[in-house]
């Protein structure tokens, strides 16, 4: 009886390493390709796509072009470098700010303000866009000024999403914040010397989700550093290389940016993954 | 006074519609009570704001008060006025073509639509600033009355570090909201009933108000009605929602139980491996993937190369094929999301729960229907929602990948077969510079987001009964 389950166990066991290691191929596939034919030559295919994946000829073409005077790849990731590291300060700094208020203090208005932007969630946020443009522009900060909007528009709105931190807010006891008033601690004495130090987690998990947005967004860079190149990020940079009909000669440029892009943001989120687990399962069951 | 008090008592039962007049009722009463039986200082504060503090030594609120008013007059003076007084018509006098061949431009519909929103705002601003100046009159007379001193400047300095601490918390982030979002959502609302489109662009052309008619654009089904096309987009975006939630849910759920089974050893390494997908930028990973699909791309190439095919599969340009590519690959960017997630959660089952089950001869797929699913889908209820309701305006998947097409024939306004509605109105923003279907279609997303929100968050187990598995 238990040699059967036994064997039973062991059988079942090793189907599921076979999946497992099914699942690791496909998710991997991608990247190894990505990486493999990054190192291609010119002189296979011109830089264009091919029909093979390990490439006969290994070079570093593609990122000497990179880095090449006649690329602003540099420049664009400069760019996303810093939109990334300030919308990360100031996101953290105005999503705790809320999140304290909302959590801890008990004011008129309070859930009229949640209820108000839970619904001001439910617009589409393209929706508004031509408006931002507009008011952009109106402050010098499109095409040429594009970097500053784009952190400008990414901190303004960030106020509404607070769930995740306000959460774990509220699971830090009240009554530590009532001892320390009866000390004649200050509310914002208890912010910045008990409750900031007590939330390090969520706060790395904060800033970490606001650093690596940046590097995705496409719609609303594009859109404000319409026809400035100076002003790409990496994602439109990229993006218009992989779209445009010459794309044959830009194929493995696209995939060098792209790796180039990828290594340093995956080595910070792995270092940091613990947090961001923690970030998501609690936002997630909290609702 | 009268009607009102009529109106009150007969919406009493209507809750929050009946509370509404009822408070302002209250407010008036108390506004005109505060006029009748205040001092003469409190009387010119109803003129001049923040006299009463100003007169009873209460600088930093008397002041603040009085500079409200200044700014308010010489912003409405100066800027506003300008605007709201062509909100009813959106400008008259388009651009003129001088003698000499210049130009000069005149009224700007887009300008007067923005600023007389802001300014209509900041009117309601004002009255609640001249309110709570009444309030506060009526307050310190209380207290001066009551023989109790009023509080010093400091003490209300001091006051925005300690007991109104969230006022200066809020005050930026709300300030940023309302620039940035609440103005631009307004202004878009409103553009949804006029006809900003390509041949009405300021500051050349003006644009108007034209009413519900491009409401009635998206519903008819004429020639040169949407309503076809936004029905079937309609119904692509809640079939795409659907399984990209779903199917992610359930298989990533199956991934995390797998990893988390006794005996499989790695459980880190398999965890980490996935956990890739989230880590590498979206546009990097999507478009690679979109490359590896086309005509020329790896996956054909080597399926004629192994002789499986004979020709390339047009992977992108069926429709067919599209859409079940764009819902697998949402999976392998999804799942590993998903397994994150559950993974903590499936540990919280008690492990005594299972064991009784096996006693009782149950086997593995028994276990998770009538264990794991019921406990999963209490405990993330919320999220699935949040999931489905994101997914709704998955704008990055779907436009890295396909850009919305295959184009269609059948469907209108350039809307191809994989657009969400969000792409759509995206194209209409950009390509065709339709802002006035576009600002309706954003209302339609909003319409639908808010109605599923509604009836499902109502239909949560751990919404209507909260203590159900404790």
């Amino acid at each position: 009886m238990s040699g059967s389950m036994k064997t039973k166990r062991a059988i079942s066991n090793a189907i599921t390493y076979v999946v497992l290691v099914i699942i690791s191929i496909v998710w991997l596939f991608p990247f190894v390709c990505l990486l493999l034919q990054s190192f291609r030559s010119y002189n296979e295919g011109g830089g264009g796509m091919v029909e093979y994946l390990l490439p006969k000829q290994f070079s570093l073409d593609s990122y000497v072009y990179l880095f090449s005077e006649e690329c602003k790849f540099v420049r664009w990731y400069g760019n996303t470098l810093t939109i990334a590291v300030f919308v990360a300060l100031f996101q953290t700094i105005v999503v705790l700010c809320v999140s304290y208020a909302l959590s801890r203090m008990r004011f008129k208005g309070r859930t009229f303000l949640m209820k108000f932007w839970l619904i001001l969630g439910m617009f589409p946020g393209f929706l508004s866009m031509i408006c931002l443009y507009f008011l952009l522009k109106q402050f010098g900060l499109t095409q040429e000024g594009a970097i500053p909007g784009l952190i400008l528009v990414s901190v303004a709105s960030s106020g509404m999403t607070y769930y995740v931190m306000k959460g774990y807010f509220d699971t830090i006891p009240k009554a530590l914040d009532e001892a320390a008033r009866i000390d004649g601690a200050s509310r914002a004495r208890i912010f910045f010397t008990m409750i900031i130090p007590m939330a390090k987690p969520i706060i790395i998990y904060q800033a970490l989700v606001a650093f690596m947005a940046p590097w995705c967004d496409y719609i609303f860079a594009s859109y404000v550093a319409f026809g400035f190149s100076d002003s790409y990020n990496v994602a439109v940079a990229l993006q218009r290389w992989v779209w445009t009909n010459d794309y044959q000669g830009f194929f493995t440029r696209f995939c060098a940016g792209g790796v180039l892009v990828a290594v340093p943001v995956t080595i910070l989120f792995m270092c940091l993954q613990k947090y961001y687990v923690e970030g998501v399962t609690g936002g997630a069951v909290k609702g | 006074m009268g009607k009102d008090a009529g109106s009150v008592s007969a919406a009493k039962k209507e809750s929050s519609v009946g509370r509404f007049f009822e408070a302002l009722g209250n407010d008036l009463k108390e506004i005109g009570l505060t006029f009748a039986e205040g001092d003469w200082k409190t009387k010119v504060s109803f003129l001049i704001m923040g006299f009463g503090p100003l007169m009873r030594k209460q600088l930093v609120r008397g002041i603040a008060f009085l500079a409200a008013e200044v700014l308010f007059i010489l912003y409405m003076a100066g800027f506003g006025w300008n605007y709201l007084k062509d909100i009813g018509t959106l400008g008259t006098v388009a651009r003129v073509v001088n003698d000499n061949g210049t130009y000069s431009y005149n009224d700007n519909s887009f300008l007067i639509l923005l600023y007389g929103i802001l300014s209509i705002i900041v009117i309601f601003a004002f009255l609640v600033v001249w309110r709570m100046n009444i309030r506060e009159n009526r307050n310190e007379e209380a207290l001066l009355a009551a023989g109790k001193t009023l509080a010093t400047a400091k003490q209300d300095l001091y006051s925005l570090l300690d007991s109104h601490f969230d006022k200066t918390l809020l005050a930026l982030p709300v300030l940023g909201i309302f620039i940035f979002t609440v103005l631009p959502i307004i202004f878009m609302i409103c553009i949804a009933f006029t006809n900003y489109d390509a041949n009405h662009q300021p500051p050349t052309n003006l644009f108007s108000w034209v009413g519900v008619e491009n409401f009635k654009n998206l519903f008819s089904f004429g020639t040169t009605g949407m309503g076809k096309t936004f029905f079937i987009v309609l119904g692509w975006t809640l079939v795409w929602a659907f399984f990209a939630t779903f199917l992610t849910y359930f298989l990533g759920m199956g991934v995390a139980i797998m990893i988390n089974k006794k005996g499989i050893k790695f459980k880190r390494l398999w965890r980490t491996i996935l956990v890739v997908t989230i880590a590498v930028p979206q546009f990097v990973s999507l478009l690679y993937i979109y490359k590896m699909f086309a005509n020329d791309g790896l996956i054909n190439s080597y399926l004629m190369k192994w002789g499986w095919v004979d020709a390339y599969i047009p992977f992108w340009s069926n429709p067919t094929t599209a859409k079940i590519l764009i819902i697998l690959i949402n999976c392998w960017i999804g799942i590993p999301y998903t397994m994150l997630i559950t993974t903590g959660l499936l540990m919280n089952i008690p492990e005594d729960l299972y064991e009784s089950a096996r006693i009782d001869g149950a086997n593995g797929f028994q276990m998770f229907r009538s264990i794991t699913l019921p406990y999963m889908l209490f405990v993330t209820g919320p999220f699935l929602l949040t999931q489905f309701t994101g997914n709704l305006n998955n704008f990055n998947v779907i436009y890295l990948l396909t850009q919305g097409g295959p184009q269609s024939m059948v469907l209108s306004n350039k809307a191809g077969y994989t657009d969400l509605l969000v792409t759509w109105l995206y194209k209409m923003t950009v390509n065709d510079t339709n802002y006035r279907m576009a600002a309706v279609i954003g209302i339609m997303v909003f319409v639908v987001t808010a109605v599923i929100s509604l009836v499902v968050y109502g239909m949560l187990p751990s919404v209507k009964d909260e203590e159900g598995f404790q």
